[in-house]
């Protein structure tokens, strides 16, 4: 049961497709076989836990070397109505947890804009949901992690060794292999949200709706459309809600509120070329989008997999940006720089970099993770395929801005950030790396990401 | 590492001292490449190169030894940059020679320098690059071929068909390399000012080292397998591949 499981050469790479490497692929079936990692990577050489593949650029990629994939190890070992615990092994998708927990009352204290995304993928990018303004990031929702690593497999928790734990939370899977954790969950009537939405034709509007609103509302976002400009620049649709209670529903729901059946809809073909997404084809998707928004709509009821997770709805659809791939940019500036974000949006818009809606949101106050991303601010995160030369350098001034105004890039997006940028960005970077560096004294782990930002600061 | 864009951290550069080859490594490390290796036989250009780059970028450069005709030694030299750096991201293949083909044809001495240098030379740098690209499960190898490979003239067959034969070699080395994280570009520019062609006649839609610099950025950037420089030479090349025999015999060059 715990004896080597079998490897094999596989070419890896993250949701935007790019960059590619090739490492040895291993699943993961236990605790013990993590364990196994490090006496074998000794040996030879390093390793790396992977999840869902759902980071966007080459967090969960490790060129030449073995990456730990863990779709096997994906039990939801228990889920306590009174206690509202759940525990589940790292590899379980939040689709999955969700799906358990519903008919038990219970959801996920923090969710991400899609479900499949794995627990411990979840804990390394310590990741923010809509509700980042109230309720803070994943990793204030765990209890426990169970974690190994060339040192030794321990559960630890905030109190026991809060060290280790908030380096491994937002620590992109370099202290070791989660393998079980415990998280809070919350209780929920329903599985529907209650959703107000409001048009506002440009940038300040938007913003000065939210920073009106956001205290009255658990879950709020609103989506940018970055196509837009002159007076329409930033013009943006706001939903915000929180989850319905179980007399906001129809009669009909009523019967049976926590019933959860998502759309699982079709795959995005195989093969499409690069360049069908233009600037030309997505305005007009964003043009239609914003007129078809309702103006100013209060209390709709909504299942609530088209409020968090609209785009599962259709699989594999990083594939429409083409061989070619696209990456996604996500930064977040603290509050009284909205000029940086302003001129950010300007300068894309003004390039033309094609980009479905870009989401907008303000955070809340930031977790003790010294590598987390959220900081209290407006984040914004877009998709833009990746076309030409002229991106990278009109990226590289964009980061530049967003650092000098005391702002940072999100690492689990992240595919080409300049390394010169990381320690500004991350002013508690050396604190991260001393805990990094007791966990992993030899330098067992490592990642594509680790390597190109220079993470644990070898160079 | 490579990132999203095709931005490459360390290169070493086989011709260390070209033009070309040195246009695009300076292009490269004005961005995200902190890391250079210039690898050639005149130690003292080399040296030379690398204060240049020094000076416009803020790479580490280091030079090293290198002659493309001593095969065993490249092999070595090859090796020898990797252990080193420990990864290299990115093996710029930019070492040629036109030579002057009136006297080729008779001085076999220089004929053959000529075929053994941009040919087995070349080719075999790819080899020594490739199998320790592979090892590390990513890499990018960057080949600079020529127009002169698409169709090879009578007025510089020596030099065309050398070109002809290592385009050939990198077509297949990219086949083979599907699914190993490795990539192949090979560069196919027209005629470019350089020391290389410095004295010539400079015909129609010549570009300078800097345009096929930016040229191979961009290419790296979409994932191209081929880059042209300027574009438009692709599809003069594309019509005088198909010339009848007759006509392109007939041709002024
Ligand atoms: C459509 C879409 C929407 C998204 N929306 C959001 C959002 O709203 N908010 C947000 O914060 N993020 C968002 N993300 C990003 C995503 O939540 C994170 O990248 C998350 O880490 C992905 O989880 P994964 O299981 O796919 O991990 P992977 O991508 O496989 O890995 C990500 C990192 O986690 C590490 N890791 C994975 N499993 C383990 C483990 N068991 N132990 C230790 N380390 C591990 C890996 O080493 C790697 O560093 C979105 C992504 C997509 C594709
Ligand atoms: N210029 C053009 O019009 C043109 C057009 C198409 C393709 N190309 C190709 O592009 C590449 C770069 O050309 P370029 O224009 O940059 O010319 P270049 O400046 O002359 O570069 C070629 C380099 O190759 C080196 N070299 C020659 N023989 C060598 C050997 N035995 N060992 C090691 N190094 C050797 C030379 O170094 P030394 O200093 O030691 O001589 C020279 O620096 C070449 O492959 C060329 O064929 C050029």
């Amino acid at each position: 049961m715990s004896e080597q499981a079998p490897a094999e050469q596989s070419l890896v790479w993250g949701w935007g497709r790019r960059p590619v490497s090739r490492s040895r692929l291993i699943r993961l079936r236990s605790g013990e076989q993590a364990d196994h990692l490090w006496s074998s990577a000794a040996a030879s050489s390093q390793a790396l836990a992977r999840g869902m593949g759902r980071s966007y650029g080459d967090a969960a990629s490790l060129a030449g070397g073995v990456l730990a994939e863990t779709s096997g190890m994906n039990r939801v070992l228990s889920l306590d109505a009174a206690s509202k615990t759940l525990r589940a092994e790292a590899g379980a998708s939040l689709d999955k947890i969700i799906k358990a927990a519903l008919p038990l009352g219970l959801f996920v204290p923090v969710t991400p804009g899609t479900r499949q995304v794995s627990l411990g993928g979840a804990i390394a990018a310590d990741i923010h949901g809509k509700n980042h303004h109230v309720e803070g990031s994943f990793g204030r929702h765990v209890r426990s992690v169970t974690l190994s690593g060339p040192t030794g497999t321990s559960t630890i928790n905030p109190a026991t060794d809060p060290e280790l734990f908030w380096a491994t939370v937002g620590g992109m899977g370099l202290t070791g292999v989660v393998v079980q954790a415990e998280i809070a969950m919350i209780e929920v009537e329903t599985s529907f949200i209650r959703v107000d939405t409001e048009r506002a034709r440009n940038l300040d509007e938007a913003m000065s709706l939210m920073q009106q609103g956001d205290a009255q509302y658990r879950y709020s976002v609103a989506w940018i459309d970055c196509l837009a400009r002159g007076g329409n620049l930033g013009r943006a649709v706001l939903t915000r809600g929180d989850h319905a209670s179980i007399d906001e529903l129809s009669a009909k729901a009523r019967n049976n509120p926590l019933a959860f059946h998502p759309r699982r809809g079709p795959a995005a073909p195989g093969w499409v070329p690069s360049g069908l997404l233009n600037r030309f084809s997505v305005a007009a998707f964003n043009e239609a989008w914003y007129r078809k928004a309702p103006k100013r709509e209060l209390g709709r009821i909504t299942p609530l997999s088209s409020f968090f997770h609209p785009l599962d709805g259709v699989r594999d659809w990083n594939r429409l940006y083409g061989p070619r791939g696209f990456l996604q940019y996500q930064f977040v500036v603290p509050f009284g720089a909205e000029d940086v974000l302003r001129r950010s949006i300007e300068r894309l818009s003004k390039g033309r970099f094609a980009s479905f809606l870009a989401v907008l949101k303000r955070f809340g106050d930031a977790s003790p993770a010294p590598l987390s991303f959220p900081m209290p601010g407006w984040t914004l995160a877009l998709d833009i395929p990746i076309s030409s030369g002229e991106l990278g350098p009109l990226l590289d001034s964009l980061d530049e801005d967003i650092t000098a105004a005391g702002g940072r890039t999100y690492l689990a997006k992240d595919s080409r950030l300049p390394r010169e940028l990381l320690a500004r960005q991350y002013p508690r970077l050396e604190e991260w790396r001393t805990a990094r560096q007791k966990a992993d004294p030899e330098g067992m782990i490592c990642s594509d990401l680790c390597r190109r930002l220079d993470l644990a600061g070898h160079h | 590492m490579k990132d999203a864009l095709g931005q490459h951290q360390s290169i070493l550069v086989l011709g260390g001292t070209s033009e070309i080859g040195l246009a695009i490594t300076e292009l490269l490390a004005t961005r995200h490449a902190n890391r250079v290796i210039l690898a050639g036989r005149n130690m003292a250009a080399l040296e030379e190169a690398a204060v240049g780059l020094r000076g416009k970028t803020n790479a580490t450069v280091s030079t090293m030894a290198w002659d493309a005709r001593d095969y065993s030694g490249t092999d070595s030299a090859v090796g020898e940059a990797f252990a080193k750096e420990g990864r290299i991201d990115m093996v710029l293949v930019a070492v040629g020679l036109l030579g002057d083909q009136a006297k080729d044809e008779v001085d076999l001495d220089r004929g053959s320098e000529v075929m053994s240098v941009n040919y087995v030379g070349a080719a075999t740098a790819c080899l020594a690059a490739t199998k320790r690209l592979k090892e590390q499960g990513q890499g990018t190898l960057v080949v600079l071929s020529s127009v002169a490979a698409v169709r090879v003239r009578a007025s510089n067959f020596i030099y065309g068909s050398s070109k002809a034969a290592l385009d050939g070699f990198c077509q297949g080395l990219a086949d083979s390399l599907e699914g190993s994280g490795v990539e192949v570009v090979i560069v196919r520019p027209g005629f470019v000012t350089t020391k290389m062609t410095a004295g010539m006649k400079v015909p129609p839609l010549s570009t300078g080292a800097d345009a096929v610099a930016k040229a191979t950025v961009a290419g790296l950037a979409r994932r191209s397998a081929v880059v042209w420089s300027p574009p438009a030479i692709r599809w003069v090349s594309m019509v005088l591949r198909s010339l009848p025999r007759p006509i392109f015999r007939r041709l002024p060059f």
